[in-house]
């Protein structure tokens, strides 16, 4: 038996003319690890499926691709699909949308068992529930019966897994396993997947962009960039001396640093036993279930120049509580803002504060309109709260503020559609700031971006509020981006305050366990004593 | 400063375009459809019983715009002059001379002069022949094809703004608005529209714009499922909350933002809407319930192919006319609703991917 599992030999990937990965060669042994690292839009994926003939019809891959001994070049349709799902298993990353909604849990775990070793029935059955145990679900016998709506997203991952390990493959491909999974359930995830790898002897192609995920589950790790590898090697080796310019700038790219100290405490945004309440809906003839409650009364201030930092899981209620601020989702309890008492304004009053009050959204593609270019996008609201301005102070303005998010001022007659990521989230902050607003809500705004792009972004964030004494409510699951932002943090678990406090005291030494658990998946402990000005 | 403020075709559209073209049957479907609907809206000027021009006498006259008494050419008596009548073809031959539109017959000109007993087959004087009142079948089927279409384009017109109202209204406000609005539309579907017309027809004449009114009442319908179904995803997209945010009335944010991504899934509904329209009207005309006797319209037509198996021409005449018209159509869908199909142009225009600016570091 070989000891290499998979060999890619200058493997390259052109869809039409564009290439997109070239000449990419490695090598994974069996039992080991090999991280795949690089940004959004470098390859990864593409290498992956490539290697495995997954890609449309109008790409075309060249180079050697070998399994052990399987000349994988030479392979006809029929070999593939006995490949597929037997000798090699497959992670994705979203597991949202990888299982069939259709179908029961035994019945996908089953047919990938039916299709590959002609198991049906009650063995597929007893098989099925074999494998949920060995990926550690609890409750196996009810489970097999779940539709996958009924399963969290850590469940559903396992399932995954249990699917994709159900033919005792030699190769797993998992391709970012845990980016759409929480930091606490990605941790138990991750330690998942090596274990299964050591007890079955497989080799695991790990592809992820996220470097603190490779130090600690990785044997080796293959840098790429723009479909070029930059190195490849040892994890530890790697880490310690990094050999290209771009891996140290990966490395390097976790954001530092701290806000501006406060000038003052004297607080500007102030929400009082603030609660929000979803109803729920009622069943024909049965009484109304008690509504659910996205957030448990609670308060906050937010002073001038402060940035309040909220931190938690998924489904803790944190964006919810921005919208309550916001005053675009219906809450209970007082909002003071300066002199005016948020809660009680409506129509048109409420629309004049909303200026004074901005937010910029997680998703930098979803939150500018496809159809409006860049220069309507910004002074739309400009044009609606000073109806006064002329067309040369609009374009004035408009300028102006591309300038201050740092963007040239030659895409003011683009469309969004042609920017990247990390650019239309300076657009989103141009569209916010050009109102001189006095808060900016930031929900999520970095979690869509590369590191080194998230990285830019948060020190434009504090460049302008050290300029112009913003204060925001910065929300982010991202302890090392919360770390580099916020004054004080507030951690949210279920829509209840778990602890708070000043930033680094709450990240340095959490007092619940809750908050040790976060920090402690993060990674962040490491961090926080490597950084300068603690 | 250059800023592009004004409203230039977006990228997007452009794109769109450029998949419409590339559907050559699609692209030569609406060519072929605009050349006949502009054919057809000067159809005075090619199918009229009255000449374009004459000059008699010296004299200019435009038969065509001015109705000139018989006295003017000779007459006896005071009424409209009747062109085709041969003692009146006979003084214009031999005092001057008048240009004739290339069919000498309008969609009403009973025809006197008939040599065989209607309807009469085709033949040099009928192209397609004459139906049982001895009209001119080919003069019909040019005013008839007009009014399906100028029909067809008030009646999408109309169901579009009001379809896009209340579905914009229901979708983006949601909850109770949304519940008693879609409780009321329900309910309103339910009428029987047939028996409405039916019943009006008892107590009115219905004339264009009567029957445009009753079918306008109920032809919105289809439309507000698809537009409050858009309306309410778009609702709470990030620009849409982003809009709010930035304190927009409601109104402004669903001119600006949420119409012009809900009138996608529009857009690609208006050619069957309007393929919809002719087919109901040609099938109210068919049974009798739709324009006044007399009208241009192809539902009459293939009611009288019905009535006179002996004269094929007819049906045949309705049949092709009526095929090719809704063909044109639904080419002409397809392809809008292609190129408004996202999958579609990738696959067609292939962009090259936008150049990645590398991490300045």
């Amino acid at each position: 038996m070989p000891d290499t599992l998979l060999r890619l030999d200058e493997l390259s990937i052109a869809f039409d003319d564009a290439v997109v990965v070239d000449r990419l060669s490695l090598e994974i042994r069996r039992g080991e690890t090999l991280a795949l690292v690089g940004e959004s839009g470098s390859g990864k994926s593409v290498s992956a499926l490539g290697a495995m003939n997954l890609l449309p019809a109008n790409a075309r891959v060249e180079g050697g691709r070998w399994l052990g001994d399987t000349d994988l070049t030479r392979l006809k349709r029929r070999d593939w699909q006995a490949l597929r799902g037997a000798r090699v298993g497959f992670v994705f990353q979203e597991p949202m949308t990888s299982l069939n909604p259709l179908h029961t849990v035994a019945k996908q775990i089953g047919e990938t068992l039916r299709l590959h070793q002609g198991l049906s029935g009650k063995s597929a059955r007893a098989r099925a529930r074999e494998l949920l145990i060995q990926v550690k679900l609890p409750r196996p016998d009810e489970l097999l019966d779940a539709w996958p709506h009924q399963l969290s997203g850590g469940q559903r991952q396992r399932v995954m897994i249990a699917m994709a390990i159900a033919n005792d493959p030699e190769l797993l491909i998992a391709d970012e396993p845990t980016t759409a999974l929480d930091v606490t359930v990605q941790k138990e995830i991750l330690a998942l997947l090596a274990e299964l790898r050591d007890r079955h002897g497989m080799g695991m192609l790990f592809i992820t962009h996220d470097l603190n995920l490779v130090r600690r589950h990785a044997d080796r790790v293959c840098v790429l960039y723009e479909g070029r590898e930059q190195e490849t090697g040892p994890v530890e080796e790697v880490f310690r001396s990094p050999g290209s310019d771009y891996t140290r700038l990966l490395l390097d790219a976790e954001p530092r640093g701290r806000p501006v100290a406060l000038a003052t405490r004297q607080p500007l945004l102030e929400a009082d036993r603030l609660s929000v309440a979803f109803q729920r809906p009622r069943r024909l003839f049965a009484p109304r279930p008690a509504p659910f409650v996205a957030v448990q009364p609670l308060s906050l201030t937010l002073a001038r120049g402060e940035t309040l930092g909220i931190v938690g899981e998924s489904g803790s209620g944190k964006t919810t509580l921005a919208l309550a601020l916001l005053r675009l989702a219906t809450s209970e309890g007082e909002i003071r803002f300066g002199e005016a008492r948020l809660d009680r304004l409506t129509g048109n009053d409420l629309r004049q504060q909303r200026r004074r009050l901005q937010v910029v959204f997680q998703d930098p593609y979803g939150s500018l309109s496809p159809r409006l270019p860049v220069a309507e996008v910004i002074s739309e609201g400009l044009r609606f709260h000073y109806p006064e301005l002329d067309e040369a102070e609009v374009v004035r303005r408009v300028q102006a503020s591309l300038a201050e998010v740092g963007l040239p001022l030659d895409c003011a007659s683009r469309y969004p559609h042609e920017f990247s990521g990390g650019q239309r989230q300076r657009i989103a902050v141009a569209r916010a700031i050009i109102l001189e607003p006095e808060v900016v809500v930031l929900d999520e705004p970095t979690s869509a971006l590369d590191r080194t792009v998230q990285k830019q972004l948060v020190e434009l964030l504090r460049d302008l509020q050290r300029r112009r004494g913003l204060s925001y409510l910065f929300i982010s699951h991202d302890l090392a981006v919360i770390r580099a932002m916020a004054h004080r943090v507030m951690v949210l678990k279920e829509g209840e305050v778990v602890e708070q406090g000043d930033c680094l005291e709450v990240l340095g030494r959490p007092r619940t366990d809750y908050t040790r658990a976060l920090v402690e998946a993060a990674g962040l402990s490491a961090f926080v004593a490597a950084s300068p000005d603690t | 400063m250059a800023l592009a403020f004004s409203s230039k075709l977006s990228p997007i559209a452009r794109r769109r375009l450029s998949v419409f073209r590339h559907n050559r049957r699609a692209w030569v479907s609406l060519w072929i459809f605009l050349a006949l609907f502009g054919l057809s809206l000067a159809a005075e000027l090619i199918a009229n019983d009255k000449p374009l021009v004459m000059r008699i006498d010296g004299a200019w006259y435009a038969p065509l715009l001015v109705d000139y008494p018989e006295t003017e050419f000779g007459g006896f008596l005071p009424t409209r002059t009747d062109y085709h009548d041969p003692f009146i073809q006979a003084r214009i031959d031999e005092r001057g001379w008048a240009l004739w539109p290339p069919i000498p017959f309008s969609y009403q000109t009973l025809d006197m002069q008939m040599m065989q007993p209607s309807p009469a087959p085709p033949d040099g004087r009928h192209w397609l022949g004459t139906d049982d009142q001895g009209r001119d079948v080919l003069a019909r089927v040019i005013y008839g094809f007009r009014l399906s279409v100028a029909f067809a384009l008030v009646l999408t017109a109309g169901s579009l703004v009001m379809g896009v109202f209340i579905g914009g209204v229901q979708g983006y406000f949601g909850g109770k608005t949304d519940l008693i609005g879609q409780r009321l539309t329900e309910i309103w579907s339910g009428l029987p529209v047939l028996f409405l017309l039916i019943i009006l027809a008892s107590f009115v004449q219905p004339g264009f714009w009567w029957l445009l009114g009753i079918m306008l009442l109920f032809s919105w319908l289809g439309l507000v499922d698809v537009v409050r179904a858009e309306f309410l995803r778009a609702r709470n997209l990030e620009y849409v909350r982003a809009a709010k945010a930035m304190g927009l009335t409601p109104r402004l944010i669903m001119w600006r933002h949420v119409l012009p991504n809900a009138m996608v899934a529009t857009l690609t509904f208006i050619p069957f809407l309007f393929t919809g329209a002719i087919t109901t009207l040609t099938a109210l005309d068919f049974l009798g319930f739709g324009l006044p006797p007399g009208s241009p319209s192809l539902g009459e037509l293939v009611a009288q192919g019905k009535n006179n198996l002996h004269a094929p021409w007819l049906g045949i005449t309705a049949f092709v006319s009526l095929s090719l018209m809704l063909s044109l159509l639904v080419f002409i869908g397809e392809g809008l609703r292609d190129a408004f199909d996202p999958r579609h142009i990738q696959y067609a225009a292939p962009s090259a991917p936008t150049p990645r600016t590398p991490p300045h570091a």
